[in-house]
């Protein structure tokens, strides 16, 4: 083993995109063999990494080595023919195609499908058969779960014969049980010789399942160490560069009144498909309610109906008046007026107008309010004037008010819609995903906002995919699966197998 | 951070693909053995070089004006009103209507009135496809284009059938009575003792759009209602989230611009010809939507622009008078002038924002 050359080799890599610099000068050397972790945060320069790798973009400069050789990767053809394959975030799968059509297509044999199919039926079933992965190769893709659809996409590498597998943020659509489930595939096949390359922001899973992890910060590698010999803080440290607080720190929750109350509602969507099924809960003034569970079971559908951006049956009670889910009197704005603050989980398409500036931004959504307008224009200085004081006061770098949202970072976009919505001093705070695509740094000043404005006497409705945020921020965890609600949980009381479990439908035991 | 300065995204980048059309006008030129530097010289004399060629450049310049923020406003939203033409021709209807249904007593009074029939029946045009379009998801480009050949069918119907004078073989309407006549600019100057030519057609309508000008930016960007406009026409998504209603700004947004091509009218029905006649609007309506593309949505560059396509329409027309650069060519011109700031924008503007990074970094290589 130490006399064999890397699988992969990287010397001196560095692309520069206009001005920002995403790769800097970036050597790796990963052993055949081996699971080899790279994270960092959002922004760090790991994707371009890959993309380099997988012939996606060019790098500047530098070069890459296959197994010693020095090997030109200008597209992905290259990159399949070097051995290499890729798993992407977001699957690129024919959704109307069976599992064998969707691990052909694009390596057929000749203008013939027949022969091209029974050969690959017999040899998807060896390599699945190997790697002990069971798939049925006649399922069509948009009825299996995205586990299944995840084995499919590294099923297709296999099928190319790659010797080298990248996974980009692999388990952000999975359980927790699913998750474990690829993690012994991986280790599987890093038994079988195979090298792979994890591309990952989660702490747990690098210590779980990596033999070696890199650090990526800014564009540069800032170390590369034995996962065994380091630990969570010790890594999030070099991402952030500095100490970081991984743990929320808060006091117990002071519940009061209700202040908001659901009761059945139902959401069935425009292909006649019931999306919430009867979600009942209640969220108390001074408490977090987390909504836990496996990104597409009705979370965001809940969120949406409660910030009056879909419509609904069913009732839902803010301080004790019931709303209008119809849509007929009611919309965001209805609900703002309400006391009912809303932070989307998609930010980039919902929270913010990425082309407007930051203080245009910072009314958005409450436009309407006389203390932004003079009669009949709007108050732009004025409006420009608090912008800069809520930017202070929520951190927001560069603090300049004039700048368009898309030029912050997610962390800095992300601290905009806060700051907007929670200095509305809303009853109601709902918050979805608040963290995602926010760096490690930026993600405990955003905690400590959301438990301030619960010790303030708020009520909080919390809806995150990221099992430590929700068992880190919330005074109960309510896992949602299916459109139903399986069960509450006291955080102390639970653990995360129990809400894995209850993520993926189980019940004592029984399916749902 | 932007890729370069606002003043190249505003001025350098038109003012390039300006000039590409420019060399490529001059090519064909010399192509057919005229020489294109005298025909330039020809067109800038013909419209700038007197009164009488500002008094047209001028006429047809508002005629964009107007079209231009037309197609503008729309845009804010998201909305790709190709239907000036029609909102226009019936804009010319509203007019006529109103100059003909009274005994005015004066002309100021006259005008208001005509402004708002003009205005109305411009925005009645965007009705249907902005209901349409916000109700029922029909495209806003097809219906606007239906609608400008039915518009045209109305009018064609209206002035052989209802509104021509007894006796009359022609299909227009009687001339309206003088006291509908609105000053131009010869009349307006005079006051302040500055000649200006008589027999241009440039009249007080110029003046009301530059009030529109003014209006549009303060409705765009220092209203409420610009602010959820513009906010929708960025993101629907993130419009709803706010709890904008989609069907009130583009409806909103439709009737605004169909009022604004229906103004036109104010300018070519009530201005100049004093009568309606068929195809009045003469293309003045596909003309705003280079004039909107060229001046990046912005009032100011609407007005600029549709200065310099007044400035194409006069000094084409001078062309075709002195020179034997046939018709043809100079709408050929004019086409590449659309292409080059209208369509081929981001050829130019690539390798500007290229330049621009490159000379940002050596700065900073250079610190």
């Amino acid at each position: 083993m130490g006399d064999q050359a890397p699988a992969i080799e990287l010397r001196g890599i560095s692309k520069a995109f206009g001005p920002v610099q995403a790769n800097k000068d970036i050597s790796l050397s990963v052993a055949k063999g081996a699971i080899h972790g790279i994270i960092g945060e959002n922004g760090a320069g790991k994707s371009t990494l890959m993309s380099i790798l997988y012939g996606f973009y060019k790098a500047d400069r530098g070069e890459i080595l296959i197994n010693g050789q020095e090997t030109q990767i200008p597209d992905s053809q290259a990159a399949i023919a070097a051995g290499i394959g890729m798993v992407f975030q977001h699957f690129k799968l024919v959704e109307n195609f069976t599992v064998l059509e969707n691990v052909v297509l694009g390596a057929e044999e000749g203008a013939l499908l027949r022969t091209t199919m029974s050969n690959a039926r017999r040899h998807l079933t060896e390599i699945a058969e190997e790697y002990e992965m069971d798939v049925d190769p006649d399922a069509v893709i948009e009825e299996i779960g995205v586990g299944m659809q995840q084995r499919v996409e590294i099923l297709k590498s296999l099928y190319r014969e790659a010797e080298i597998l990248i996974l980009d943020e692999p388990t952000g659509v999975l359980t927790p049980a699913e998750a474990d489930h690829l993690f012994r595939i991986l280790r599987g096949l890093r038994d079988e010789g195979k090298t792979i390359i994890l591309i990952t922001h989660k702490l747990r899973e690098i210590m779980d399942v990596t033999d070696t992890v890199s650090v990526m910060r800014r564009g540069e590698m800032t170390a590369t160490v034995k996962t065994a010999e380091t630990s969570p803080e010790a890594l999030a440290e070099l991402m952030v560069g500095r100490k970081v607080l991984l743990r929320v720190d808060k006091k117990p929750a002071q519940p009061g009144r209700t202040v908001l109350k659901v009761d059945n509602l139902k959401v069935v969507d425009d292909d006649k498909v019931e999306r919430l099924k009867g979600i009942s809960l209640e969220v108390r003034a001074g408490e977090i309610l987390g909504i836990a569970g496996v990104s597409g079971n009705g979370q965001s559908e809940l969120l949406r109906v409660l910030g009056g951006i879909e419509r609904a049956t069913g009732q839902v009670e803010i301080n004790g008046q019931q709303i209008d889910l119809t849509g007929r009197h009611s919309d965001g704005r209805s609900r703002r007026e309400r006391g009912i603050a809303h932070v989307p989980e998609d930010r980039q398409r919902a929270g913010l107008i990425m082309d407007f500036a930051a203080w245009e931004n910072i009314v958005f959504g409450y436009q309407w309010d006389p203390a932004y307008n003079n009669g009949w224009l709007m108050d732009n200085a004025g409006i420009r004037e608090e912008t800069e004081g809520k930017m202070e006061r929520f951190d927001v770098r560069p603090p300049h008010a004039h700048l368009e949202a898309k030029s912050f970072s997610g962390g800095n976009q992300q601290k905009l819609v806060l700051a907007r919505e929670i200095e509305r001093n809303p009853d109601l705070l709902l918050v979805g995903q608040p963290t995602r695509g926010v760096d490690i740094g930026a993600i405990e000043f955003i905690h400590q906002q959301i438990v301030d404005l619960r010790d303030a006497g708020k009520a909080i409705l919390l809806v995150s995919v990221e099992l430590d945020e929700i068992m880190g921020l919330s005074d109960r965890i309510a896992v949602m699966f299916d459109g139903k609600i399986m069960g509450e949980r006291l955080p102390g009381e639970t653990n995360e197998g129990e809400l894995g479990l209850l993520m993926a439908g189980v019940t004592n035991g029984g399916s749902a | 951070m932007d890729a370069m300065p606002k003043w190249a995204d505003m001025l350098l980048v038109p003012l390039i693909s300006l000039l590409l059309a420019m060399v490529i006008s001059a090519l064909v030129i010399l192509g057919i053995g005229e020489d294109p530097w005298a025909a330039l010289k020809l067109m800038v004399q013909g419209s700038f070089g007197s009164t009488y060629g500002w008094g047209y450049t001028l006429f047809y310049a508002t005629n964009f004006i107007f079209t231009g923020l037309a197609f503008a406003v729309a845009s804010h939203a998201a909305m790709f009103n190709i239907g000036s033409e029609g909102q226009a021709t019936l804009g010319g209807l509203g007019v006529a209507l109103v100059c003909l249904a009274l005994p005015w007593p004066h002309w100021t009074v006259a005008l208001v009135a005509a402004m708002a029939g003009g205005a109305l029946f411009g925005a009645a045009w965007a009705f249907l496809p902005a209901w349409l379009a916000a109700r029922r998801g029909s495209h806003i480009v097809i219906t606007t284009i239906m609608f400008n050949f039915i518009g045209l069918a109305v009018l064609n119907y209206m002035l052989v059938n209802v509104m021509r004078p007894e006796g009359s073989m022609d299909p227009a309407s009687a001339k309206f009575p003088d006291s509908t006549n609105l000053p131009s600019l010869h009349d307006i100057l005079a006051l302040v003792g500055i000649p200006f030519s008589k027999t241009a057609p440039a009249n007080v309508a110029f003046l009301v759009a530059l009030v529109a000008c003014v209006l549009v930016w303060l409705l765009l960007w220092r209203t409420r209602f610009g602010f959820e406009l513009r906010a929708f026409g960025k993101s629907e998504s993130a419009a709803v989230y706010a709890g904008i209603s989609p069907t009130k700004i583009i409806v909103v947004a439709m009737l605004i611009s169909g009022g604004l091509s229906g103004l036109m009218a104010v300018n070519n029905v009530m201005g100049e010809a004093e009568r309606l006649v068929l195809n009045s609007v003469e293309g003045a309506g596909f003309i705003g939507i280079a004039v909107a593309l060229m001046g990046r949505n912005h009032p100011l560059g609407v007005l600029l622009a549709a200065i310099l396509f007044g400035f194409l329409y006069q000094g084409g027309a001078e062309l075709a008078l002195w020179t034997s650069i046939p018709r043809e060519l100079i709408v050929v011109i004019q086409g590449l002038v659309i292409l080059f700031t209208g369509a081929l924008d981001n050829m130019v503007r690539m390798p500007i924002e290229r330049f621009f990074l490159w000379r940002r970094r050596n700065a900073q290589a250079g610190e």
